[in-house]
């Protein structure tokens, strides 16, 4: 599926648009870091949480829980979220 | 076992005097200053008499750096702690002076949290200290929220280092994000004893000064003589701050602190500290963020004091910035002031942004909140601006290049 990039991880992609798969959140993002090492340490934290202004979109909705399920035609935004100047 | 007795005062006296001979002999070796900001890294490159700076920068522009060191063991690994606003916190390596960075493969990480229980997460990583020459490729780094890691592959792998990072009563003494400083509570200070790489002391703010003299295995507070807020009980551990701790290189068996409550010494084996800053002017205070240790002489030692009265505006004192060095182990403090603005600059120096370098007279360097990174050739008479406009510095180190 294709996984858009925000522009602060495009040092591990070089590019803003990735190919990408997983059968949950979870398993996309242990995808991308095999594709990409480190890359899925700067999103998640230790303990398997989102970090603080990290944003994950499914179709368009936004999602929170990472076991959400992923159908390889769907398309998957990261985003971040304001945090300060 | 770690503590020696103290060398008599005149072979003291010798030994700086042979190694003031022997670096004199040595090839000339030059300064390079790095600079950690809260948007980047720059390292300034200086000339033989450091009078003019060359900057290599921004690295990293846009991210959080708490701390750059060079290795002092081989002179060319270089070590950044980072985050951004967005990402999770990171290291970056590099083993030809800044020329190109390689990520750590494993980050300092908290373990993960048995299932049901909420787990730490490292916000950043705060403190990198390289470990004793004995052990080339090791490193120690200290976290916020507080932890203690080690690495002994140059950086690129890291782990919990000893039982403190879950251990309930070292959690209890770190206290919560509420309890520390404003970015979250720091593991600072990490030291190697130069003749025992076994022997340690780490500082946390809030939290006390730690000791181990078996590589972590078992722990001691060192906190006997350390003052805190009026109304606190100082028998309590997790109420004490040092800001900075500081060993002397010349004696190891001398230590310095900065502290919320006031300026210390301790002389091993004694664990019980000194309040030296009793001695600083009262309208000064003995309140303030660094303390930088002579490289040759274990009685003179510098601070950057910090108006710390009322709400802590955390300025310097009337807006008048100034450094004050003891030459005699803290009996006696003059000011110095000479080059930097007589009055209303209200910045301050952080924790981790004054540093000295190895040059004989003493180069002393800090960087400010306001992004002005100052340096005196003479050990403090005199004070140049060598850079301004630079983001909000958080850490200096000068390091000496070939």
């Amino acid at each position: 599926m294709k996984v858009l990039i925000p522009s602060s991880l495009h040092s591990y992609t070089k590019e803003p648009k990735v190919e990408a798969s997983g059968a949950t959140l979870t398993e996309l993002l242990a995808d991308l870091d095999r594709q990409y090492p480190g890359l899925r340490f700067r999103v998640i934290d230790e303990q398997g949480q989102m970090r603080g202004h990290m944003r994950f979109f499914v179709n368009g909705e936004q999602v929170f829980d990472l076991a959400h399920a992923l159908r390889p035609t769907d398309e998957v935004f990261l985003l971040q979220a304001l945090s300060g100047g | 076992m770690a503590h020696t007795t103290k060398k008599p005062a005149t072979r003291e006296k010798a030994s700086a005097t042979r190694a003031r001979r022997a670096a004199r002999r040595r090839p000339a070796r030059r300064v390079m200053v790095l600079v950690a900001t809260r948007k980047g890294a720059w390292l300034l490159h200086g000339d033989a008499a450091r009078k003019t700076w060359q900057m290599d920068g921004p690295h990293f522009l846009g991210h959080i750096v708490n701390h750059l060191v060079l290795d002092p063991r081989d002179g060319r690994t270089l070590l950044a702690a980072t985050k951004t606003g967005h990402l999770g916190p990171t290291i970056f390596r590099s083993t030809n002076l800044g020329r190109s960075w390689k990520e750590a493969s494993r980050p300092p990480a908290f373990a993960k949290a048995p299932a049901g229980e909420k787990g730490r997460a490292v916000d950043h990583t705060f403190w990198l200290t390289p470990c004793h020459t004995n052990e080339p490729h090791a490193w120690y780094a200290g976290t916020s929220p507080q932890g203690l890691f080690r690495s002994d592959d140059g950086g690129d792998t890291w782990e919990p280092f000893s039982i403190i990072n879950d251990d309930p009563q070292f959690r209890a003494w770190m206290g919560s994000v509420q309890d520390g400083t404003p970015d979250g509570p720091k593991m600072h200070s990490i030291i190697v004893d130069p003749r025992d790489p076994a022997h340690l002391y780490f500082g946390m703010s809030g939290g006390g000064v730690h000791e181990t003299l078996d590589r972590g295995r078992t722990w001691t507070p060192l906190v006997k003589g350390m003052e805190v807020v009026d109304g606190f009980d100082a028998a309590n551990i997790a109420f004490h701050d040092p800001h900075c701790v500081r060993l002397c290189p010349s004696n190891p068996d001398r230590l310095y602190q900065q502290n919320h409550c006031g300026i210390y010494r301790l002389d091993r084996p004694s664990s019980e500290w000194t309040r030296i800053g009793k001695n600083m002017p009262k309208q000064v205070g003995d309140i303030g963020f660094p303390m930088v240790v002579h490289p040759r002489d274990a009685d003179t030692v510098w601070v950057f004091p910090m108006d710390g009265t009322s709400v802590w505006p955390r300025t310097s004192p009337q807006g008048k910035p100034c450094v004050y060095v003891t030459r005699n182990g803290g009996k006696r403090w003059q000011r110095l002031d000479t080059g930097l603005p007589a009055s209303q600059a209200w910045w301050t120096v952080k924790r981790q942004a004054m540093t000295s370098d190895l040059q004989d007279p003493v180069g002393l360097y800090f960087g400010t909140t306001s992004g002005e990174l100052w340096m005196s050739r003479d050990e403090g008479q005199r004070w140049t601006c060598i850079a301004r406009h630079l983001p909000e510095i958080y850490a200096v180190e000068a390091a000496a290049v070939e």
